[in-house]
C-alpha cells in the first residue's frame, strides 16, 4: 500500500477529512451559534449589529462544509452514499434549512416592514438552531453506530435516529456553537450589546458544560466502544484530558472576560472532540450497530491510491491558499461592527 | 420505472434546473463588473463606480441563491443517487473536490470583500477581489462541467468489480480531466453564462434609456455588455458547433435525437423546426435535406447511423423532447447574433439609443439566453439517456438502495414549495433594487478619495 511520510493515502484522508470537518465547525459553527442566539437581541439596531458581525464571513465558512463534503465523496464513496441515503429526511430538512438560512441573512434588512423583517430574524434563528440540532444528530448516530448489514447496507427506520444519546449530541453541539458564538459576538461588539453579550456567555457557558458533562457520562455508560482504545493505547487518555482541561479554561477565560482566548478555546474543544470521534472510529468510518462485519473500514470505502495522492497534492497546494483568504478576510473586517451603507 | 427512481430523476432535474438560473447570471456578471471596475480604476469616472457598486447588489442577491440551491445539487448525489456515487467518486469526487477547493473557497472568500469591503480595502484590492470572484465562479463551471463532460464521454479510467460492487476508477488524471467533450462543452457552457449576464445588464439599461432615468450610466452599461453579448454569441456558434461534432463522434444516439433521425443510415436531415412522430418514426416540419450530413461531413448524400441502428434498450426514449429543446437552442442562438450585432452596428451609425423599438425588444431579451442554457442542458442530459455514465451506468440502476418513495415524495414536495417561494421573492426584490436603480447623488466631489466623497453616506440609518 502507498503510503506518505510513512501514513497510507486512507489514513491520511482520514485525518484531513477530520481536519475540514472540524474547520467547519469551528468557523461555521461561529455563524450558526450567532444565529441560534438571534431572537435573544430586541431592538432593531441590535439584530442588525449582530447580523453584520458575521455578514462578510459566514458564506467563506460554509465553504469548508461544501468541501469537506465534496472530500468525503472524492475519498469515500462509499460513505458519502451510504451516510446521506440512510439518514435521507435529516439531510433533506438540513439542506432546506441550510437555504433558509441564507435567504434569511440575505433578505432580512431589504425590506423596511417589521412583519418582513421579524419574519426573517424568526427564519434565521430557528434555521441556525435546526442545522446545530442535526449536525449533532447525526454525529450522535454515527458515534453510536448505525443499523447496517453485513453488505453495508441501511436497514434502519427513520425514527431509530430519534434516540436519546443522539439528541442529547444534537443539544451538546448546538449549546457549544452557542458558546462560541455568542464570544464571537462579544469581540463585535460595544456598549450596551456588548455587556449583554457578556451575561448570555455566562449562561451559555454554563449551559454547555453542563450539557458537556452529561454528553460525556452518557458516552462512557452507553457507547462503551469509544473507549476501548484507550484502554488499549494509554498514552491517548492525554486528548480527553486535555479537552477537560480546555473546556474549564474557557469557563476561566469568561470570568475574566478575556473573550478571544475563550473563542480560541471553544474553537480547540471542538477540534478535540472530533478528534476524540476520530480516535474512536478509526480505523473504520461507519459502525454497524446490528452487524459486526457491516462496519465500513477507510480501506475498504476509499477511493484508489492514485485518486487519493492526486487529492493529496490537491489539498496540499488548495488548503494554504483557502487559509490564506480565510485570514484576509477576517482580517479585512477585523475589529467592531459599524453599520454601513452596504451592510445588511 | 419503479417510483423512487422517477421521483428521485424527478427532483433531481428540477433541483438542478431551478439551480441552473443562478451561476450563469454570476459569471456572465463577474465579467461585466471586471470590466466596469477596471474601467473605473482606468478613468476614475465615478459613473462607472456607482455602476459596479449597483451590479454588485444585484450580484450578490444572484449569487447568494445561486450557493444555497447549489448545496443541495452537492448532497442529492449522496442521498438519492448512493451507488451513482460509489461507482464515480474516484472520478466525479475528485473533480467536485477540486470544484470546492480551488473555485468555490475562491469566490466565497472574496465575495464579502466584494460586497461589504468597499471602505475597508484600496480601490485595488476591491478590484482584485471582484476579478478573483469572477474568476472562482468560472473555475467553478469548470469542475462541474469536466465532471458531468466524463460522464457523457468517460476518458481515462477503468472499471473494477461486478454488479453492485463495480466502480469506475482513474488511470490517467489528465486524460479523465481533457476528456474527449470537456474543452467543448466547458467553452460552450461559459459563453452561454456570458451571455446570460451580459443580457441582464442588456435588458436593464435598455428599460432606464426608455424610461430617461439614469442616462449616461445606461448607456455606459449598455455598450460595456453589448460589446460582450456580440463577441459572445458569435464564440456560441463556433463552440455549439464543435459541441455537435464531440456529440456526433461520441454519442451517436444523442445527436440522432436531436434531429429526429430514424433510418438506421442514411443522409440526416437538418430541420428547421418539426414535430417528432416516435411511433411513427418521422419528423414534420421543414427541413434542410441532407444539412445534418452536410454539416457533420460536409457532404448532403453521406449516410449518419439513426436511432434504429442502436438497441433500443440504449436509445433515449424522449426523441421529441431532445428535438424541440435542441432546436429552441438553435434558434435562440441566431436571435442573440441577429439582436447583438444590429444593435452594435446602430451604435456604430450612432442611432442604438434613439432606436427605441431596438431598446423595447431588449428589455425582454433577457429571457432568451436563459432559456437557451436550460434548454441546452436539457437536450445534453435527456439525450443521454438511458446511461448516467455513458454506455457504463443506467440511470435506473444508479439510485439509492436505502431510499423509500414516501421520502423522496416528502423532499420533492418541500423544494417545489421552496422554490416557488425563493422565486417569487428573487422576482420581487430583483425588480426593487432594479426600480431604485443605481445610487447618483451620493458622491458629488469626484476629487474625494474613493469612497469618502459623501461620509454622510456611510452614518448608521
Amino acid at each position: 500500500m502507498d503510503t506518505v511520510l510513512g501514513i497510507d493515502l486512507p489514513t491520511w484522508w482520514f485525518l484531513l477529512i477530520g481536519a475540514l470537518i472540524s474547520g467547519y465547525g469551528i468557523l461555521d459553527g461561529f455563524d450558526l451559534g450567532a444565529g441560534a442566539l438571534h431572537l435573544f437581541f430586541r431592538k432593531e439596531q441590535s439584530r442588525r449589529i449582530v447580523l453584520n458581525a458575521i455578514g462578510p464571513v459566514w458564506d467563506g465558512n460554509e465553504v469548508w462544509l461544501i468541501i469537506g463534503a465534496g472530500a468525503l465523496f472524492a475519498a469515500f464513496p462509499l460513505v458519502y452514499g451510504t451516510i446521506l441515503s440512510a439518514f435521507y429526511l435529516p439531510f433533506m430538512i438540513l439542506l432546506v434549512a441550510i437555504i433558509f438560512r441564507a435567504i434569511s441573512i440575505e433578505f432580512r434588512s431589504k425590506e423596511p416592514m417589521a412583519w418582513w423583517r421579524t419574519f426573517w430574524d424568526v427564519s434565521y434563528c430557528l434555521s441556525s438552531t435546526l442545522i446545530s440540532l442535526l449536525f449533532g444528530l447525526v454525529l450522535g448516530n454515527l458515534i453510536q453506530g448505525i443499523p447496517l448489514d453485513k453488505d453495508h447496507q441501511f436497514v434502519g427506520r427513520l425514527r431509530d435516529f430519534f434516540n436519546p444519546y443522539a439528541l442529547l449530541i444534537a443539544v451538546t453541539v448546538l449549546s457549544l456553537f452557542m458558546l462560541h458564538g455568542a464570544m464571537y459576538l462579544a469581540m463585535k461588539t460595544e456598549d450596551r450589546l456588548y455587556a449583554k453579550m457578556t451575561v448570555l456567555i455566562n449562561q451559555t457557558s454554563k449551559f454547555f458544560i453542563l450539557c458537556f458533562i452529561t454528553a460525556s457520562m452518557a458516552t462512557l455508560i452507553y457507547v462503551p466502544h469509544m473507549e476501548a482504545i484507550f484502554h488499549k493505547h494509554p498514552v491517548l487518555f492525554v486528548f480527553p484530558v486535555t479537552a477537560v482541561l480546555i473546556v474549564l479554561n474557557i469557563r476561566r477565560m469568561v470570568e475574566q472576560r478575556r473573550y478571544l482566548r475563550g473563542f480560541i478555546s471553544s474553537g480547540v474543544t471542538t477540534a478535540l472532540l472530533m478528534v476524540l470521534f476520530a480516535l474512536g472510529l478509526y480505523p473504520n468510518l461507519v459502525l454497524s450497530r446490528t452487524h459486526p462485519e457491516g462496519h465500513i473500514s477507510i480501506y475498504e470505502a476509499a477511493s484508489t491510491d492514485q485518486s487519493l495522492r492526486t487529492m493529496l497534492l490537491f489539498a496540499a497546494i488548495g488548503m494554504p491558499l483557502v487559509l490564506t483568504y480565510t485570514v484576509f478576510v477576517f482580517w479585512t473586517f477585523r475589529g467592531k461592527v459599524k453599520l454601513e451603507e452596504t451592510s445588511y | 420505472m419503479d417510483n423512487v427512481e422517477i421521483l428521485s430523476r424527478i427532483q433531481f432535474a428540477f433541483t438542478i434546473a431551478f439551480h441552473y438560473i443562478y451561476p450563469p447570471l454570476s459569471i456572465g456578471l463577474g465579467v461585466c463588473l471586471v470590466i466596469m471596475e477596471g474601467l473605473f480604476l482606468k478613468t476614475g469616472n465615478v459613473v462607472y463606480e456607482e455602476l459596479t457598486r449597483f451590479w454588485v447588489k444585484i450580484f450578490a442577491l444572484i449569487f447568494g441563491i445561486g450557493v444555497a440551491t447549489g448545496i443541495v445539487m452537492e448532497f442529492e448525489f449522496g442521498t438519492n443517487w448512493a451507488v451513482y456515487s460509489r461507482y464515480v467518486g474516484d472520478i466525479f469526487g475528485s473533480a467536485l473536490a477540486a470544484e470546492g477547493i480551488f473555485a468555490f473557497a475562491l469566490e466565497s472568500g472574496f465575495l464579502g470583500i466584494l460586497i461589504f469591503g468597499w471602505n475597508r480595502v484600496s480601490p485595488r484590492v476591491h478590484f482584485l477581489s471582484t476579478v478573483l470572484v469572477a474568476l472562482g465562479s468560472m473555475f467553478s463551471a469548470l469542475w462541474i462541467v469536466v465532471a458531468n463532460s466524463w460522464q457523457q464521454t468517460p476518458a481515462g479510467y477503468r472499471i473494477e468489480g461486478e454488479g453492485l460492487k463495480a466502480r469506475a476508477v482513474v488511470t490517467n488524471f489528465w486524460d479523465m480531466v481533457f476528456n474527449p467533450s470537456s474543452v467543448e462543452r466547458y467553452s460552450h457552457v461559459l459563453i452561454g453564462a456570458f451571455l446570460a449576464g451580459a443580457f441582464l445588464v442588456l435588458s436593464v439599461s435598455a428599460w432606464y434609456i426608455l424610461k430617461g432615468r439614469f442616462e449616461d450610466h445606461s448607456r455606459k452599461a449598455f455598450r460595456i455588455a453589448l460589446w460582450v453579448a456580440a463577441v459572445a454569441s458569435l464564440g456560441q456558434l463556433f463552440t455549439g458547433h464543435q459541441s455537435a461534432e464531440v456529440v456526433t463522434k461520441y454519442q451517436p444516439a444523442k445527436l440522432a435525437a436531436m434531429e429526429g433521425h430514424f433510418e438506421k443510415s442514411a443522409p440526416a436531415d437538418a430541420w428547421l423546426f418539426g414535430w417528432v412522430d416516435a411511433e411513427k418514426q418521422e419528423v414534420k416540419g421543414l427541413k434542410i435535406p441532407g444539412g445534418l450530413s452536410f454539416l457533420v461531413h460536409q457532404d448532403f448524400t453521406k449516410p449518419i447511423p439513426g436511432l434504429n441502428s442502436i438497441p433500443p434498450e440504449n436509445r433515449p426514449t424522449a426523441v421529441n423532447f431532445v428535438f424541440q429543446t435542441y432546436h429552441l437552442m438553435v434558434m435562440i442562438g441566431m436571435t442573440l447574433i441577429g439582436l447583438s450585432w444590429l444593435a452594435l452596428f446602430l451604435l456604430y451609425r450612432k442611432k442604438l439609443f434613439q432606436t427605441r423599438w431596438l431598446m423595447a425588444v431588449f428589455v425582454p431579451s433577457v429571457l432568451l439566453p436563459q432559456i437557451a442554457n436550460q434548454v441546452g442542458w436539457y437536450t445534453a442530459e435527456v439525450g443521454r439517456q438511458p446511461w448516467v455514465v455513458y454506455g457504463h451506468l443506467r440511470t435506473s440502476d444508479a439510485l439509492s438502495q436505502a431510499v423509500r418513495a414516501e421520502h423522496v415524495l416528502i423532499s420533492l414536495l418541500l423544494f417545489t414549495f421552496i422554490y416557488v417561494v425563493l422565486f417569487g421573492l428573487f422576482l420581487y426584490l430583483l425588480n426593487k433594487k432594479i426600480q431604485h436603480g443605481p445610487d447618483t447623488d451620493l458622491m458629488t466631489d469626484e476629487n474625494a478619495p474613493f469612497s469618502k466623497r459623501n461620509p454622510d453616506l456611510f452614518e448608521i440609518h
